[in-house]
């Protein structure tokens, strides 16, 4: 039995569990095992690569790295394994989608440094015997695969980067809207085949190193294009970009499988790309969004005409005082939790407030959008944080229904999720998106720190309904004033 | 157009289609009004204040002529001649039940809109007259039964002894039967409701009665589909026998608001079962008007049977509190001259597209210059489904291009079909042609892929956070090719190795800790439906 026969069998046996794991985190009641399979496929498929790895560079032949490569084998994980737990335990639950984009970041990197020493692989003495035994056409096909893997993790890298930069406001979250960008989008994909041709050929009889310029320039434009087309992308989409990066960054891996002639690499990306995608095509039906324009990237809004409508009618106030009266006397209560409570960090308050109001006998319920937040069910991991019972978060489709019938309405820092336009406006920006039907309760309070409009850019004459009420100031004070008002 | 309000002629008749208030709505949507005069009188608007309010104060002629005629009540056979030939009249005219009024409107000439026949929809909410008026009746029928109830309805412990709660059955949980639970459980009795639907069990418990079910195992629940309570099967109907014999033993009220719109009243409570209640118990028949719920009831008339129960079989519950069951009923009407003065010019425009208008239209009458006159009865209309499924929302046009592009048209099935196969022979002809070992990665890609999407065809909106971040700790998986490549033994190549393996490392180890993290979080209630 060889070792690379063992790994073989590892490779399967991983992949089998990385199929598990993400099969039991489609459910709540199964997510904790499918967390367990995967670390387990992990550390199997981890350690049979180190046997591996040990085995072959500690092995007589021509290209064995000797110990150098075990050293730096430790080091790599033990520093790349320690950040990641330092990062994974200080991130504020606020803060997860940042941190999320800035791990797909670095799978893109990773892959990008794979392709790369997969070309100085070629360019070594050693691949090229190798590449005089292999078919010319494997060699070609064997490059190609080098420059579609570092294109992708490219395009991952820089895409994530930008991501991470605009969920943290490091960087404007309004779409760059570069004219033509379209043909920028496709025009980096042309470049990108056409240097692949050069590249193939180039590197075949390759002596002067031409190939590695031209690999240098294919990575530059995946890097310009993974930038332009995530910096195109409205802050508000952020949730869709977020998961579709997640599809890339397994397509990445995928990639990286073929250069290397790896299937567990090939099964597990093709499993992250496709179940990302399909996250995300999940998300756009949500939001009433063409999946091919989102994989494509560049399907930012258009700049919002209507932003300057200017003011719809007029808007009420309530102070946090009269809010709890009206709490108070509800019979029912839904709370509609946006990326406000999140950035407010509100939601701490929020299931105080919960608590006080369940003690009164008041049917408390949250109502979460499928796109509430920057990242898919950011509302619900808000929520589990503050320690909100699962079961009275209830998603859109469940709830919409018998909002009409709700006393009372908290809107908690949502604004394009709850806003009637995009039901009652073909003019709209969001027409035809679905949204939190709100406005049919009996009385609607909304948090907000002002009257400026969402991340859409849209204005939102719900805040001008007749059962509308504003509460204006950071949502986390109101909430705590709500809460001392209701104790009293 | 002029509107004229008539004097109510039906004996009894106490409320009145316009009050002072609604007139000045009526003028703000462009119209005259001229009410005739002693129209108010008994519901305590005089003639002065309606003048004031803006109206002319006219002989009967005068308002039976005007353009648009407002009564509470329809007019009698003899009465529609009085109506002038192309008007339109709004009123409460019971369509089902006046074949013969709707005919000889029809022969007049005369566009009657029903204000009773108003579809059960949210939107037409505002100008339902049924609804308006059942809330008062529901009301009063509760002030009725403690009127001639000789007890409290709440209970008291006081210095001379305890005084029992009253307990208060409602059959029926409609617009009626929820005001009157409203009304006796502020009383302070104890309230309990049945009704077939047993969706109402939440709007009973709100207004803090309790909700008895009708147990029929057998029988499927069905749900009502237009808004109105349906006629029940007849294993259903002994269950509730059962329920109405066994209830009126034990209760001291009971008010019975059952109706089923075209038939008549369902006989809820029988004589048996009212002599079994305690003498001083009272019964309000709300529905006495179409036959009774109760077998004993005699319409407009209170009863005592010998046993001392006392059977209330008032009609005109709403009229007895005929000033604010005029203005409800009045601002009925006024909603529907918003609706159907489209232009607030004070011309009626009907639109028979909106399914409100053409569902109170019972008949459309025209008279043309010439004196030709011709009418047809519109009743019944089609039916308008309540708890219809939202109409589907119109494709967005994509965005985001340049210019604007042609909205997309969902493929036909053999469309669909033939491009799958295409897309599928082109994969395999490049399989055909590959060299090995890649026809084997294509195979374990392309079974990964359908893995993949299916494996999280199901997930639960709640987890996709946490699914998101193991697949990124997954695809962290990478680690793995960057450690076989620093077998290599080429220092540029362990160096990027190295800096991979690092970068992934980074990545499988944080990505599973922080969806530990976030899974240790989501927890449900222990106390909640104990699973």
């Amino acid at each position: 039995m060889s070792v690379t026969a063992v790994a073989s069998a590892a490779y399967i046996i991983a992949a089998l569990l990385f199929i598990l794991s993400l099969a039991g985190l489609s459910k709540h009641e199964s997510a904790k095992q499918g967390w367990t399979y995967g670390v387990i496929g992990m550390v199997i498929a981890v350690v049979a690569t180190g046997i591996v790895v040990i085995h072959e560079s500690t092995g007589d032949a021509a290209n064995a790295g000797g110990g150098l490569s075990i050293v730096l084998l430790v080091i790599a994980v033990v520093i790349g394994g320690a950040i990641g737990l330092w990062r994974a335990k200080i991130v504020e639950m606020t803060g997860m989608p940042e941190l999320i984009a800035l791990l797909h970041s670095f799978v893109g990197l990773a892959a990008v440094a794979i392709g790369w020493a997969g070309h100085r692989e070629g360019l070594t003495h050693v691949g090229h015997l190798e590449a005089q035994q292999m078919v010319h056409s494997l060699w070609n096909i064997h490059n190609a695969e080098i420059a579609i893997g570092i294109f992708i993790g490219a395009v991952t890298f820089t895409g994530s980067i930008v991501a991470n930069l605009k969920l943290s406001a490091k960087m404007k979250s309004a779409p760059l809207m570069l004219p033509g960008k379209n043909a920028i989008n496709v025009g980096a994909l042309v470049v990108f085949a056409v240097l692949t041709v050069v590249y193939i050929v180039v590197d075949k009889d390759d002596t002067t190193g031409g190939g590695t310029i031209v690999l240098a320039l294919i990575t530059l434009v995946a890097l310009g294009l993974g930038w332009h087309l995530v910096a195109s992308i409205g802050g508000g989409d952020m949730p869709v970009v977020v998961s579709m990066l997640n599809s890339y960054s397994g397509w990445a891996a995928a990639a990286s499988g073929f250069l290397l002639d790896n299937d567990l690499l090939i099964v597990t990306g093709a499993l992250v790309g496709s179940s990302g995608a399909y996250l995300s095509y999940i998300m756009c039906t949500a939001m009433n969004r063409s999946f091919i324009s989102v994989i494509a990237g560049g399907f930012g809004i258009e700049a919002p005409s209507s932003a300057g409508d200017g003011e719809l009618g007029e808007h009420r106030e309530i102070t946090a005082e009269a809010a709890a009266e009206l709490l108070g006397d509800a019979r029912s209560v839904v709370i509609t939790p946006g990326y406000g409570m999140a950035v407010a960090q509100a939601q701490y308050p929020v299931a105080e407030l919960v608590r006080s109001l369940q003690a009164k006998g008041v049917d408390v319920r949250f109502g979460v959008h499928p796109v509430a937040g920057r990242l898919p069910g950011h509302m619900n991991v808000l929520l589990a944080e503050a320690k909100v019972p699962y079961d009275i978060v209830l998603e859109m489709d469940e709830i919409n229904d018998e909002l009409a019938e709700t006393d009372v309405i908290l809107v908690i820092g949502a604004n394009d999720t709850v806003n009637p336009a995009a039901s009652e406006d073909p003019g709209s920006p969001i027409a035809g998106m679905p949204v939190l039907r709100v406005w049919e309760a009996k009385d609607v309070i909304v948090f907000k720190r002002s009257m400026a409009t969402g991340y859409a850019g849209v204005q939102n004459p719900l805040f001008f309904r007749d059962n509308t009420q504003m509460l204006f100031g950071d949502a986390k004070n109101k909430v705590e004033e709500i809460v001392s008002s209701l104790g009293r | 157009m002029l509107i004229g309000v008539t004097r109510e002629t039906s004996p009894g008749e106490t409320r009145v289609a316009a009050t002072p208030t609604t007139v000045a709505q009526l003028l703000k949507l462009g119209y005259q009004v001229v009410v005739e005069s002693g129209a108010g009188e008994r519901s305590s608007f005089a003639d002065e204040a309606y003048a004031e309010a803006g109206a002319r104060i006219g002989s009967a002629a005068d308002a039976w002529g005007a353009d648009v005629v407002f009564r509470v009540n329809g007019p009698s056979i003899e009465e529609v001649a009085r109506l002038r030939p192309g008007a339109t009249l709004a009123a409460l005219l019971a369509p089902a039940q006046n074949p013969e009024l709707l005919d000889a409107l029809a022969a007049r000439g005369v566009t009657a809109l029903a204000m009773d026949a108003v579809p059960r929809i949210s939107r037409a909410q505002s100008l339902d007259v049924l609804s308006s008026m059942a809330n008062i009746a529901g009301y009063r029928a509760v002030i009725e039964a403690a009127h001639h109830f000789g007890r409290f309805f709440t209970g008291q412990v006081t210095a001379a002894g305890k005084v029992p709660p009253a307990k208060v059955l409602v059959a029926g949980a409609g617009v009626a039967g929820l005001a009157a639970i409203g009304a006796a459980s502020s009383l302070g009795a104890i309230v309990r409701a049945t009704d077939p639907r047993p969706e109402v069990a939440d709007q009973v418990k709100s207004l803090g009665g309790e909700y008895l079910p009708v147990v029929v195992p057998e029988e499927k629940q069905e749900i009502s589909s237009d808004g109105y309570a349906k006629a029940t099967s007849e294993a259903y109907n002994e269950a509730a026998a059962k329920l109405y014999s066994d209830q009126a033993a034990d209760v001291d009220i009971i008010i019975t608001t059952a109706l089923i719109p075209g038939r008549p009243a369902p006989k809820l409570v029988t004589a048996a079962d009212v002599a079994s209640m305690r003498p001083g118990s009272v019964i309000v028949d709300m529905a006495a008007a179409q036959g009774g719920n109760v077998e004993g009831s005699v319409a407009g008339e209170v009863v005592t049977t010998d046993h001392g129960v006392t059977i209330i079989g008032y009609t005109d519950l709403a009229g007895r509190l005929p000033a604010q069951a005029s203005q409800l009923y009045g601002t009925n009407l006024v909603n529907l001259a918003k609706l159907v003065t489209p232009g607030k010019d004070g011309v009626l425009a009907l639109d028979f597209e909106d399914v409100v208008q053409r569902g109170l239209t019972v008949t459309q009458g025209r008279a043309d210059g010439s004196g030709q006159i011709s009418g047809e009865v519109l009743w019944p209309p089609p039916p308008v489904q309540v708890s219809a499924a939202p109409a589907a929302t119109p494709a967005k046009p994509a965005a985001g291009g340049s210019g604007p592009k042609p909205e997309k048209q969902p493929m036909s099935a053999a469309a669909k079909l033939g491009w799958s196969l295409f897309a599928i022979i082109v994969f395999g002809v490049i399989v055909a042609f590959a060299p090995q070992p890649l026809p084997q990665h294509f195979t374990v890609l392309m079974l990964s892929i359908v893995i993949g999407y299916y494996v999280i065809g199901k997930v639960a909106h709640a987890l996709h956070t946490p699914l998101m971040s193991v697949t990124n700790a997954i695809s962290g998986v990478v680690v793995v090719g960057a450690l076989l490549q620093l077998a290599i033994g080429d220092h540029t190549i362990q160096i990027l190795a190295a800096v991979a393996v690092l970068l992934a490392s980074i990545n499988v180890f944080g990505g599973f800790a922080v969806t530990r993290r976030m899974l240790a979080m989501f927890s449900k209630n222990p106390v909640s439906k104990g699973n």
